[in-house]
């Protein structure tokens, strides 16, 4: 099983050197074929890794030293055990699918854009592997700087368009700053513990300074809000729709943004030891989660509702991880990959449909003509709102518990947050399944379901979403919870157990399904409709236009940094370090026009100097002990 | 007869030769006074080569110690000799080409 | 004083005063026969060392076959006549003083130089300079680039030709 790890990674990497190097050569068939195949394989092995796992526990792999020196070594290993290995059939299994969806999604692209796509996804994925298989946090940020640009390559996909370069220069800045402090969270680390291998860091945890542990856990959330979207950092999530739906699907599925639960996830053992960093991650997670699903209320651009709804669950999580229940995190995670990537893709597979809008005002009743993608992206939303049994609400329902039994005040919020994500997630269906069509008659006309390669995903999808959740249903509805008991190795297993829980557990089980009857009614009076403007004014213009968030960091950062910057353009680049330069130049220039009158062209003055220097050489060495002399007394 | 009186002869005579160099403007006059140096360092090497022999004979009345000088001499006759065959093609050149021998024609290098 | 000293004397302010009249006069053709005197003057100094062979082939390549040369193209430029222009004023009085400082260092090296102050030269004794020796040390050692002066004759002849060429 050891020697099948590296595969697992090398996989996707090859299909990034195939598809890259030979883009222009290999047909689109054969580009398809090998970019989903390889991340196939990679799905196949990591099953069978999942199983070795399960029967004999994790292993750590060490192939080489990557950094080797006098106070630290840090090798290059592969850490596969039980939290990595959820985290691998997640990343192949619906990346795979993502994949396949892809090969019928971009076929309308050029061919060497189709493999470039390819080998970008390739590419994507395994940094994503190497991030998780990591058996430090060097390698983890490795991946974790693989998958900041590849997010930032795949967002701007269609680079001649420049507000999709924009989005991917976002993209990239933020992610830096959250790199950043996950950069200083590893010196800090390996500056105290002089390793930065987990196990090793996990074991020595405890001899750190509280402030130590304090500093460092704050700063891994650094990294985790850039990379996962959370306030202040998450409005690149948003803008990172402009790559293509699949792409979006990636990374807000199955990479990327799961980075920081993971990473979070994979510190528990630091986490744990400070109250005040849980505490900021908690509350930074909730609050994330209710701005995002304000804010997702009002969004008239499909896309833009689920971006704002993937920053909001990855909130929920966050609020997971901070109360303290990981595996819970972890397990929001794994539903999330399936619920988001479905309806990702059932959102491409309706844009797909309208011929690239993506405008919700300009939909409407598309049940009849996309069935497939109605149904599933159906079961998408029942799974996201928290229908009871599947697998969305069993997740949400653990993280409510958990935060229940942490503080009755964040249950009521994430509460509010989870009712507000069955609002707009009814509104979007409502808005664009059921009314009547609001678009234009050749987009009607234009209407169809899409190809077997994007519905089969969609169904597969679709299934996992729905029963996805039993491997964690609670005692109290007569199911085991599979998961914690698996992870518990890694990650200990904080989920509520007990009498208490159980009523609990009934009463939420009562209260969305009553819930989500009432919201879906309402929806469907308010938004199934067949006139509809998408225009707002007053507070829900603010919702609309997302609480003014880029504008208010328009105007205090990039703005102000915008006028230093041209500052420093005009006043010390342009007067003092090009004077400098320019001077010097212009001082040679002008001795150069001197001296140059030296050189008269004339043999004679040639010969007069030449004498002259003679002269003076002879002079010199004569007296050369009285000018050496003469030298060492001046210097 | 001292050395110095020599060296001092010799030494006039291309100092003299300097000087018309450096002030003449008539190439054929200055390639003349390249001759007078050349002369002026012809007549120093026999000096020299003399002077040496003078030396030797102390030890050794048999000696033949100098006389590679006035092989040397000779030598340099040779090399002026074709110097100023391709000197004076050159100048005769010039005038075909400028009219004048005057080298302040020829400072082309100054651009 | 001897006949060699009163000689020497002769011949060596015929020489400087035969060199500065090549500098200062202005008609080619007077500077030319001016250097041949100097030539002569040169050659008088070879015999006074006793070497008579140099001494004669000064005479033939030099006084002979060079100035003639020299006479030749002047003639053939018609340059007998003053048409030089004068250099400015500055430009003579600075070579002048090069020339001066340049002759004053050659003179205070030689007196400074402390091998040579006691050495005399063998004034008109000597087989050294004498045909028969210097034939025997010419094509026995030197018989090599004896011949490549030959060549380098050659050349500076295929040369001249090549460079007088009309074309």
């Amino acid at each position: 099983m050891i020697n099948l790890i590296f595969l697992v990674p090398f996989f996707p990497l090859l299909g990034f050197l195939i598809n890259g190097l030979f883009r222009r050569s290999l047909s689109k068939n054969t580009i398809s074929i090998i970019g989903s195949g390889v991340v196939l394989l990679s799905f196949i092995i990591s099953i069978i890794l999942f199983f070795d796992v399960k029967n004999n526990g994790g292993i750590v792999v060490h192939y080489f030293d990557f950094i080797d020196t006098e106070s630290f070594q840090i090798p290059f290993a592969f850490q596969v055990d039980q939290l990595s290995v959820i985290f691998l059939l997640i990343i192949t299994g619906v990346g795979f699918l993502i994949h396949l969806y892809s090969t019928s999604y971009m076929h309308a692209e050029p061919t060497e854009h189709f493999g470039r796509y390819f080998s970008y996804l390739n590419l994507f994925v395994f940094s994503m592997l190497l991030l998780v298989l990591g058996a430090n946090y060097v390698v983890m940020f490795i991946g974790w700087e693989g998958v900041g640009l590849c997010s930032y390559l795949l967002i701007g996909f269609w680079f001649k368009n420049d507000s999709y370069n924009y989005a991917a220069t976002k993209a990239f800045v933020m992610n830096r700053i959250g790199d950043l402090g996950f950069l200083l969270a590893i010196f800090w680390i390996l500056n105290k513990l002089g390793t930065a291998t987990y196990t090793e860091v996990f074991e020595q945890a405890s001899a750190l300074s509280p402030p130590d542990v304090t500093a460092i856990t704050l700063l891994l959330f650094v990294g985790a809000v850039g990379k996962s979207a959370q306030i202040p950092l998450y409005t690149w999530l948003p803008d990172a729709m402009a790559g293509p739906t699949p792409v979006s699907a990636l990374i807000h599925a199955a990479t990327m943004v799961t980075a920081g639960i993971y990473m979070i996830a994979r510190s528990n053992a630091l986490y744990s030891l400070s109250h005040l960093s849980r505490d900021v991650v908690a509350i930074v997670g909730l609050t994330t989660a209710i701005l995002a699903a304000t804010i997702a209320l009002y969004q008239n651009d499909f896309k833009k509702v689920l971006a704002y709804s993937t920053v909001s669950q990855l909130g929920f999580m966050f609020l997971a991880l901070g109360v303290g229940a990981y595996t819970t995190g972890v397990f929001h995670v794994m539903t999330h990959a399936f619920f988001k990537a479905l309806l990702f893709l059932a959102a491409g597979s309706v844009i797909h449909a309208m011929n690239g809008e993506q405008d919700i005002t300009k939909m409407g009743g598309l049940r009849k003509k996309l069935p497939v993608t109605y149904f599933t992206f159906l079961i998408g939303v029942l799974a996201i709102s928290g229908f009871p049994f599947t697998s969305g609400f069993i997740s949400k329902d653990e993280i409510l518990i958990a935060t229940y039994t942490h503080s009755r005040v964040l249950f009521w919020f994430a509460s509010f947050a989870a009712v507000l994500t069955a609002i707009y997630m009814f509104r979007l269906l409502m808005l664009v399944f059921y009314g009547g069509f609001r678009g234009t008659p050749e987009q009607e006309h234009h209407l169809h379901e899409s190809p077997l390669a994007m519905t089969v995903p969609l169904i597969v999808l679709a299934i996992l979403s729905a029963v996805g959740g039993f491997v964690q249903l609670p005692e109290a509805f007569g199911g085991h919870h599979y998961l914690n008991d698996f992870l518990s190795p890694v990650v200990p297993a904080s989920v509520p157990e007990g009498a208490h829980v159980a009523v609990k557990e009934y009463y939420l089980l009562a209260g969305t399904a009553v819930g989500l009857i009432i919201i879906a009614l309402l929806a469907n009076k308010l938004f199934a409709v067949k006139k509809f403007a998408g225009v707002y004014t007053g507070f829900k213009k603010i919702l609309a236009d997302k609480w003014y968030i880029d504008e208010l960091y328009n105007s205090i950062i990039v703005k102000p940094l915008n006028s230093i910057a041209g500052f420093l353009n005009t006043v010390i680049d342009k007067s003092i370090i090009d004077g400098i330069v320019n001077g010097t130049g212009r001082f040679v220039n002008y001795s150069a026009r001197q001296l140059r009158l030296l050189q008269s062209g004339q043999v004679g003055n040639y010969i007069l100097f030449m004498v002259l220097s003679i002269t003076v050489l002879f002079l010199v060495f004569w007296n050369q002990e009285i000018i050496l002399a003469f030298l060492q007394k001046i210097f | 007869m001292p050395i110095q009186y020599y060296i001092a002869l010799a030494a006039c005579l291309f100092c003299i030769g300097v000087v018309g160099v450096v002030t003449r403007r008539n190439a054929i006059i200055i390639f003349m006074c390249i001759e007078l140096m050349l002369n002026a360092v012809n007549l120093l090497l026999v000096a020299f080569s003399k002077m040496h022999y003078n030396s030797a004979l102390a030890v050794n009345t048999n000696t033949n110690a100098g006389i590679e000088a006035q092989v040397f001499v000779f030598f340099i006759m040779v090399v002026a000799a074709a110097e100023v065959s391709v000197g004076l093609a050159i100048i005769v050149m010039m005038y075909r080409n400028v009219h004048s021998v005057d080298i302040n024609f020829l400072n082309r290098l100054k651009n | 004083m001897s006949i060699t000293e009163i000689l020497f004397w002769f011949l060596s302010v015929l020489a400087l005063f035969s060199a500065i009249m090549v500098l200062i006069s202005k008609n080619p053709v007077h500077s030319v026969l001016w250097l041949i005197i100097v030539f002569f003057t040169i050659s008088g100094h070879y015999l006074l060392l006793n070497a008579q062979f140099l001494a004669i082939v000064n005479i033939i390549v030099y006084a002979g076959a060079i100035m003639v040369l020299f006479l030749f193209v002047i003639m053939l430029m018609n340059l007998n006549v003053e048409t030089e222009r004068q250099r400015n004023i500055w430009m003579k009085f600075f070579g002048v003083i090069s020339g001066g400082l340049l002759l004053w260092i050659f003179i205070s090296a030689s007196r400074s130089a402390t091998d040579i102050s006691e050495k005399n030269i063998l004034m008109g004794q000597g087989n050294i300079g004498l045909i028969q020796d210097l034939g025997k040390v010419l094509f026995r050692e030197y018989a090599l680039p004896f011949e490549i002066s030959s060549v380098l004759f050659l050349s500076a002849m295929v040369g001249a030709v090549v460079i007088g060429k009309k074309e």
